[in-house]
């Protein structure tokens, strides 16, 4: 019964146990975790929204410049494409209970979005560098902004995978360390995710300048 | 009604709630310094909220005493009055009503309400409140920094926030935007904590439609915060970088002491744009949980079950989301796109249709009610008047023609006080009167109770229905002296005065109520488990107050809604949640269909 159909019910009208309990995801304690990933991702979703609206909103001045592109980014972009994927090649093989493959996935999870933010970190120092650079610049404050923000929670995450790291450096229970790889690698791929629609709306030209006259928001 | 008896068995769906396994410490430290249990760390929050609260208290009674008796007092001057007004607006909002809603009330009664053994993630909530904490001192701490807090307004609006005429401008400000930032780190925490107990670890039987309005007005709230607190998050993060690092978020190109600023071209609308996006939800973070516990005190003292449960619910719901598309109502005079104003006084108005149908519901619940004037009823019933004389000035502000006028002025303070301050603070004590029996297993005194109540009911409209008169007189807010205005008429003066004996009278009154608090936590009656009768869950565990792990060792099956009072052919007035059919004592006249 979905949520709707309950918010429908006449709970006046009956008694007794009813056979609409209704949980989202099953009552372990993993899927609570889950549901629980699920919500906070919303919350990330939410805090990235708005840094974007922001973006937008602030484009709209006259006196706006954009902020010089950055190739390395595109590197970045890879690494943690390549990272996401390691991660589902880790949940795949834990799956699988193939557990060299386990290990090497993991760990190249890691290591991919280590070298994603050491990259965006170079990207910082490039950009640092330029004569276009100018703290004042809201395009270039920004950047800095959203890049950082984002990169904090990768850290979150590879905190995370340290201490799956961590369990698995003695004997382990692997469904225990699938469920926790499970939502490491929704996590990974919803900053993906995120990553790439921040890349692809303000980092790469003037994209979302063309998305929102698409959108008849802008003339 | 018609009572429809099933066989209790029949639907039985014996896998579905799993045990928890509890952390069970063993030292006085763990139990109540680092606790894991909801039901302390509901607690903790509360006194630490209230104990910042009455630091509000005495900042109000400064601004009070200033504004009654103008250049009286050497330790008030227009810098620590902007600061008193700063600090009382941020601390009641944020840290005393946000966090004792839900932080207080959310957990004590999430998992209790539920009938589940605690909050999903224990570990994570005790982090909550100690993150709570630590935002807390950081606001404290500015107080002793050089410069004193920040002076801003509780909106923080830049430029003025982070400029040097300002007070508070360096350590204080910052200090407010980390106090922010930590604070709402640590609300996402509890939050998601309060979401995903409700969702998953409700106990057999509960369905949705079965929760106490209580936990539905949490719920919904504690949603509206998880996505209105992020655009607080993200502004005072860039308001950092604009005063740290020299960035342009905020702050346009502008001259400050004499001199040009190094900022260029920054937008302090934007600002305003993200703060109400957070501000206007806010006022539903604290209003809805309060409409739910509201409709629980009424249905419990009046012993009808409450009006209209489903469509409380959808208002609720209704409420919440339409919270989102009403912030710019806040922002008329800010020069925005004219057309916006008409859009938004649209949705604004539009919100006033769920909030009435509660009212209805709340007035029709008492109608032919067996109405006990109990305090918690009381309360709600005081509630019920300021909620609706505050939901009236709304139509005046919400409307752009009305609210441009009454910007800034005295009214605006009236309006928002009635219904986001005294009503929300109405059901806070109403909540801590029904429910302190539960937590010390005492009665509250009941004749201090009706001395707290009447004196702070009476009093707190001896403070704010004159300060409406005062702001269509034209009498702005946050003015540090009014003296040498021409417009403004020596009945002002008097009025003040007037104001400012009742805010001292309402605030020492509260006095009163924590030497109640403390006094039966020692020599009150004892309450036993359910002394009002009550039929939701909390009021049916197996000790007073309830032990870690809520229930004995079976968790609680729920046959029924939450709102079986007098029903109809029933021996017992109330019915509790936890009573199967087989159970329930019938009587021999007025028997209903069964």
């Amino acid at each position: 019964m979905t949520i709707f159909t309950q918010v429908l019910l006449k709970p006046w009208e009956e008694t007794g146990l009813t056979d609409h309990p209704l949980r989202f995801s099953g009552s372990t304690h993993a899927a609570d975790k889950r549901v629980a990933l699920k919500v906070f991702l919303g919350v990330v979703s939410v805090l990235f929204i708005l840094l974007i609206v922001a973006y937008a909103g602030r484009m709209g001045y006259e006196d706006w410049r954009p902020a010089p592109e950055i190739k390395l980014l595109w590197v970045n972009t890879a690494a943690l494409l390549l990272g996401s994927i390691s991660l589902e090649l880790a949940r795949y093989s834990v799956k699988r209970v193939k557990i060299n493959l386990l290990y090497i996935s993991l760990f190249g999870a890691g290591l991919f979005t280590l070298f994603f933010l050491y990259g965006q970190y170079q990207a910082w120092l490039q950009l640092a560098s330029m004569t276009y650079f100018k703290v004042n610049n809201p395009a270039i404050a920004f950047f800095y902004l959203i890049t950082s923000l984002h990169g904090m929670h990768l850290i979150g995450g590879l905190i995370v995978w340290g201490g799956i790291l961590i369990r698995m450096m003695g004997k382990f229970d692997a469904q225990n360390i699938h469920q926790s790889i499970e939502l490491c690698a929704l996590y990974w791929h919803f900053l993906f995710l995120v990553w790439l629609i921040l890349f692809g709306l303000l980092f790469t030209g003037n994209n979302l300048d063309y998305l929102l006259i698409i959108c008849g928001i802008k003339s | 009604m018609t009572y429809v008896a099933h066989d209790e068995t029949a639907y039985v769906t014996p896998t579905e709630v799993g045990e928890m396994e509890l952390y069970h410490p063993k030292t006085f430290i763990g139990k109540y310094i680092w606790s894991q249990d909801a039901k302390v760390i509901a607690i903790q929050y509360a006194i630490v909220a209230i104990s910042i609260g009455l630091v509000a208290l005495v900042l109000s009674w400064i601004m009070r005493l200033q504004l009654a008796f103008p250049n009286t007092f050497s330790f008030i001057d227009p810098s620590n009055y902007l600061q008193a007004v700063t600090m009382h607006g941020m601390i009641m909002v944020v840290y005393l009503l946000t966090a004792l809603f839900l932080g207080g009330f959310g957990n004590y009664l999430i998992p209790l309400m539920v009938g589940a053994r605690d909050m999903v993630f224990p570990y994570l909530n005790m982090l909550s409140f100690w993150i709570y904490l630590f935002a807390v001192l950081l606001l404290v701490l500015s107080f002793f920094v050089p410069g004193g807090p920040t002076g801003a307004g509780w909106t923080l609006y830049p430029p003025q926030a982070i400029l040097k005429g300002s007070p508070g401008a360096t350590w204080g400000i910052i200090l407010m935007l980390v106090s922010l930032a930590f604070f709402i780190i640590g609300f996402t925490m509890g939050g998601l904590n309060y979401v995903v107990t409700i969702l998953q670890a409700r106990t057999r039987g509960m369905t949705l439609m079965r929760m106490p309005l209580t936990i539905w007005g949490i719920f919904t709230a504690t949603i509206l915060a998880l996505l209105a607190f992020p655009a607080l998050f993200v502004s005072a993060i860039m308001m950092l970088f604009d005063l740290l690092l020299g960035t342009s978020f905020f702050m346009p190109a502008l001259i400050t002491m004499g001199k040009q600023a190094s900022y260029t071209g920054g937008n302090p609308l934007l600002f305003q744009h993200l703060f109400w996006f957070f501000g206007h939800p806010e006022v539903y973070i604290v209003a809805l949980p309060a409409f739910g516990i509201v409709s629980d005190l009424f249905s419990v003292h009046a012993r009808k079950s409450i009006f209209g449960y489903r469509m409380m619910v959808w208002a609720i719901v209704g409420i919440g989301a339409l919270s989102f598309f009403v912030w710019a109502h806040h922002m008329y005079v800010s020069g925005m796109n004219p057309y916006f104003g008409f859009f938004f006084a649209t949705t604004t108005l539009i919100i006033a249709i769920p909030t009435a149908i509660k009212v209805y519901n709340w007035t029709l619940t008492l109608w032919q009610g067996n109405i006990h004037l109990s305090l918690p009823m009381l309360f709600a019933i005081g509630f019920l008047f300021s909620f609706l004389h505050g939901g009236l000035t709304g139509l005046f502000l919400g409307n752009v023609s009305v609210s441009v006028p009454l910007s800034d002025t005295m009214f605006v303070v009236a309006h928002f006080h009635m219904v986001m301050a005294v009503a929300p603070v109405m059901v806070v004590f109403g909540a801590i009167y029904h429910w302190y029996p539960k937590i010390t297993g005492r009665m509250l005194n009941e004749r201090l109770g009706k001395i707290h109540f009447w004196s702070t009911f009476i009093g707190t409209y001896a403070i704010y229905l004159p300060m409406h008169y005062l702001g269509f007189l034209g009498v702005s807010r946050r003015f540090y002296s009014i003296s040498g205005t021409n417009f403004i008429p020596e009945s002002v003066h008097s009025l003040n005065i007037g104001i400012t004996l009742a805010a001292l009278f309402v605030g020492a009154s509260q006095l009163l109520f924590l030497y109640n608090i403390v006094r039966s936590y020692f020599n009150g009656t004892p309450s036993g488990p359910n002394p009002w009768n009550a039929t939701t869950l909390e009021w049916q565990t197996s000790e007073t107050p309830p032990q870690h792990g809520n229930f004995g060792a079976e968790l609680p099956l729920v046959y029924r809604w939450a709102y079986d009072y007098s029903v109809p052919g029933v021996e017992a007035d109330f019915i509790p949640q936890n009573m199967a059919p087989h159970e329930v004592k019938h009587s021999s006249i007025g028997l209903g269909s069964t």
